[in-house]
């Protein structure tokens, strides 16, 4: 009963069961993509990182390679690399617990234990979210599979355009200010002029090159679109558009953290 | 069966992303460029996912009831909508069109 009085276990708790739900399209998607029930569950429970999975599907089902597919879902799983490298500044795991960090570290854990500002709350709200997800989003993943096999057509349920909307709900938290917008239009532009030029998938990975070089070459804040795609803190308030160090995500988070409750996404 | 090889690579890769994370020293952290390459393609990526599933056909461009579902996602989105009610009406966007025609 303690634990659940903890403000992050219930941020935690509560953003599982928003994101294990989700698992559902995941699941029913996957198999309409033309993945088998295994191999949709082995993304969910080996890849477990939502926007590596869907982009994993999403190319597959546009008649991309397995070699575009596991590229795109690999570039995309690089800021999971930059969630591990904060969370371990913050919460220290030893020995074991760091490889199970590891698996749990995505958008939705990262943005609970960082929006806390008493390291034991960061600590429980990283493993309420991430194990709770984990668990939740496995559950739901196969629930989808196995109602999406039965659908037949998957056209006739307008699925494709479920997939156009997932990945259109993933990106748009992320367009905050003018900056990741441009972004997003020049990339968008420089996909839509790749399609007809290269095999399928491959215009993915066009714009994963525009969108680095821009990272690359380009002055500005350095955690641009690694806000993660979840706001679990209610309280919002005003976002400058100034350049911010590397720890911007995590002192905002901080103030984000007083006004704890429910979830938004 | 190729398809399942690349997909424990990804697989594999993902999980390496993530531990590196912990294991490299904390000074990368202080590198933000990497950082804004990392966010800045996760933007960019998303942006062509969502691109090529509503408007790319093979290697063909085509506008159809895809296109409807884009529509309808963004204005369930500017709303705030919650994510799988934003989903469901991508789908019923899409579907509604084709019965009624648009393919």
């Amino acid at each position: 009963m303690k634990l659940l009085s903890s403000p992050a276990v219930r941020v935690g708790l509560s953003i599982s069961v928003a994101t294990g739900l989700y698992g559902v399209s995941f699941g029913a998607l996957s198999v309409t993509s033309g993945l088998d029930f295994w191999q949709t569950m082995a993304l969910s429970l080996l890849l477990f990182s939502g926007g590596s999975q869907f982009a994993f599907i999403g190319v597959v089902g546009g008649g991309g390679s397995g070699v575009a597919a596991m590229s795109a879902a690999t570039l995309l799983g690089m800021r999971n690399g930059i969630y591990g490298m904060q969370l371990n500044a913050l919460l220290h795991p030893t020995g074991w617990r760091k490889y199970v960090a590891a698996q749990v570290t995505i958008d939705e854990s990262t943005a609970t234990s960082t929006g806390q500002t008493d390291p034991a709350e960061q600590r429980r709200g990283f493993w309420a979210a991430g194990l709770g997800i984990y668990v939740l989003w496995n559950l739901f993943t196969a629930v989808g599979a196995l109602a999406g096999s039965g659908l037949g057509d998957p056209k006739q349920w307008g699925l494709d355009g479920a997939a156009v909307a997932a990945f259109l709900a993933l990106l748009w938290p992320r367009l905050k200010g003018r900056e990741p917008i441009a972004i997003a239009v020049v990339c968008a532009v420089a996909t839509v002029v790749a399609v007809p030029f290269v095999p399928a998938g491959v215009p993915i990975l066009v714009a994963a090159v525009v969108a680095a070089l821009i990272g690359w070459y380009s002055h500005g804040r350095s955690d641009e679109g690694l806000e993660p795609d979840v706001e679990p803190y209610r309280e919002h308030h005003h976002r400058g558009a100034d350049h911010r160090h590397a720890e911007g995500q995590q002192a905002d988070g901080r103030q984000r953290g007083k006004g704890v409750s429910g979830v938004d996404t | 069966m190729s398809l399942w090889i690349w997909l424990l690579i990804a697989c594999a890769l993902a999980y390496a992303w993530k531990l590196m994370g912990y294991f490299v020293p904390a000074k990368l952290l202080e590198n933000p460029r990497m950082s804004r390459v990392a966010g800045t393609m996760t933007i960019g990526l998303l942006a062509s996912l969502t691109l090529v599933n509503a408007v790319a056909s093979g290697q063909s461009l085509a506008t159809d009831a895809r296109l409807g579902a884009l529509a309808a996602a963004a204005i369930a989105l500017a709303v705030r909508a919650p994510f799988l009610l934003v989903v469901v009406l991508g789908a019923g966007t899409a579907a509604v069109l084709r019965m009624l025609g648009w393919n």
